[in-house]
């Protein structure tokens, strides 16, 4: 079967889908969005995770034909959603609700260090784009080890900051707890998660 | 594989006539896995997550009904006060993204023995809205699940709701597991006082080939606490009491030994998590919860 979907604000048509197939198979075998990690494939690891209309979700879990006609973002995507998100609320609060601009100045973003940005492009992303500040803080804080996990722990705080940007310690463990780590012990990606919060605060 | 999108609920039941064999998908955390590890190859999915109804709830008087869509998620933000129980129990479940999908519906039509939201449903007392093309029953959810993994639907059936009364006093839900997400209860227990019809509900999950009451000691705690007037008094419940009711909910249990822990454990969990939860809801009882608004 044929499915449609927006992933990370571009529209992606995939042909002679497998109707059992998951979202997950769709995004990184058939779109070339390897970023989404396949490991568990039963929701227990969360390093699949992606919002899908907003909601974080494991992308394992989500029969492809449900994506139809949705929103997706994935971690490629997820430097752009932070900005788009952060021009948004800062038009919001000069009380000058407008379309976001993409291409806008991020006052209070922290500046990507080339030496540490996103490496060799690759289709669909966009080679030296600053990070999203979750993604910055994971490096600065030494919250990655193999990285396996990484992009769907990106994900999940992301959106808990954006949900919440001032969350104790106890919500960041909650939105957390679906994503695996191995190597890291967690506590260097509770940091990380602290410090985007307070980074994200300071801009604001 | 045949993925059927019904956009609407009387073509959902169309689609559900015309293919019995038809596997209905919500949240797909329970079907995804089946399909990813090869266990199950449907000839149909029938993909519910665009039958807008089903994502809804609606109060009346003395129940909510819970469309079978409702992600876990939105249970625990805005259902915590008519539905307690069900709302502490959702919060168990799996992770912030298994909540964002998984439903009340999908747990109902998987009847594992360990389903997470129905020892909750037991103890508040729930009817299953079934439907199909040929109309519309209501099943008690006591007589729904009828095996492990086996329930009461027919081939052409699909669940619409779920009628969950609402709470009327204090509501409890325990679960025994290796640690707080991402886990599958090694036994869970619900307990919920109803003051306005004098009684004592439980329900019991994982520990019995379907989810159970403890009917017996409901019997019995009813019964003490109506004969010692302890509904009226609000007075401290007797240890021997709270003891015995701990027994009895043991002794409804059915359990297994399997990988996930013993027999033996499961009933003496479950009797632990009897005792713990009803002293919880009776100091809350006492406390003024569901005593002061006796008259709703």
């Amino acid at each position: 079967m044929r499915v449609n979907m927006t992933v990370n604000g571009r529209p992606y048509e995939a042909d002679d889908v497998w109707e059992g197939e998951s979202l997950l198979y769709v995004l990184r075998e058939r779109l070339g969005l390897p970023g989404s990690k396949n490991a568990c494939e039963q929701g227990e690891c969360g390093s699949c995770t992606v919002r899908l209309d907003g909601v974080p979700v494991c992308a394992c879990l989500v029969a492809a034909g449900q994506a139809e006609g949705r929103e997706v973002v994935t971690v490629e995507g997820l430097a752009d959603h932070a900005r788009q998100r952060s021009v948004t609320r800062a038009a919001e609060a000069a009380g000058a609700v407008r379309p976001a601009e993409p291409e806008a100045d991020q006052p209070g973003e922290p500046e990507a260090d080339p030496s540490t940005g996103p490496g060799p492009s690759r289709p669909g992303q966009v080679v030296g784009a600053p990070l999203a500040p979750v993604q910055q803080a994971f490096i600065d804080a030494g919250a990655v080890q193999c990285g396996f996990c990484t992009p769907g722990l990106l994900v999940a705080a992301d959106e808990l900051l954006e949900r919440n940007p001032e969350p104790s310690d106890a919500d960041i463990r909650e939105a957390l707890s679906g994503n695996l780590c191995r190597c890291t012990g967690y506590e260097k990606i509770l940091d990380a998660v602290r410090l985007a919060a307070a980074r994200t605060g300071e801009g604001a | 594989m045949d993925f059927l999108r019904p956009a609407g609920w009387e073509e959902a039941l169309a689609a559900k006539a015309e293919h019995p064999t038809a596997v209905p998908i919500a949240g797909g955390t329970d079907v995804m896995v089946e399909i990813n590890f090869d266990h199950r190859r449907p000839e149909y999915l029938l993909d519910l997550t665009r039958v807008a109804e089903l994502a809804e709830w609606e109060a009346t008087d003395r129940t909510v009904r819970l469309g079978a869509g409702v992600p876990y998620t939105r249970i625990i933000e805005e259902l915590r006060t008519e539905l307690p129980g069900l709302a502490l129990a959702a919060h168990t479940v799996g992770s912030p993204q298994i909540r964002n999908r998984g439903t009340v519906g999908g747990n109902l039509g998987a009847a594992s023995p360990a389903g997470d939201a129905h020892p909750a449903l037991l103890a508040a007392g729930a009817e299953v809205e079934a439907a199909s093309v040929r109309g519309t029953r209501r099943i008690p959810v006591e007589e729904f699940f009828t095996g492990v993994k086996r329930h009461a639907l027919e081939p052409d059936e699909l669940i619409r709701a779920v009628h969950i009364r609402k709470a009327e006093g204090p509501q409890q839900f325990s679960k025994v597991g290796t640690r707080n997400a991402m886990v599958i209860a090694v036994c869970a227990f619900a307990v919920a006082l109803h003051p306005r019809t004098r009684t004592v509900r439980t329900g019991i999950g994982s520990a019995a080939p379907t989810p159970v009451r403890a009917l017996e000691a409901e019997e019995f705690l009813g019964g003490a606490l109506e004969e010692g007037g302890f509904w009226d008094s609000g007075a401290p419940l007797e240890p021997s009491a709270v003891r015995r009711f701990a027994e009895l909910c043991a002794g409804a249990c059915h359990p297994i030994d399997d990988v996930r822990g013993t027999a033996a454990y499961r009933r003496q969990a479950v009797g632990v998590m009897a005792r713990r939860t009803l002293g919880w809801t009776w100091e809350a009882y006492r406390g003024g919860e569901g005593r002061t608004a006796q008259c709703a």
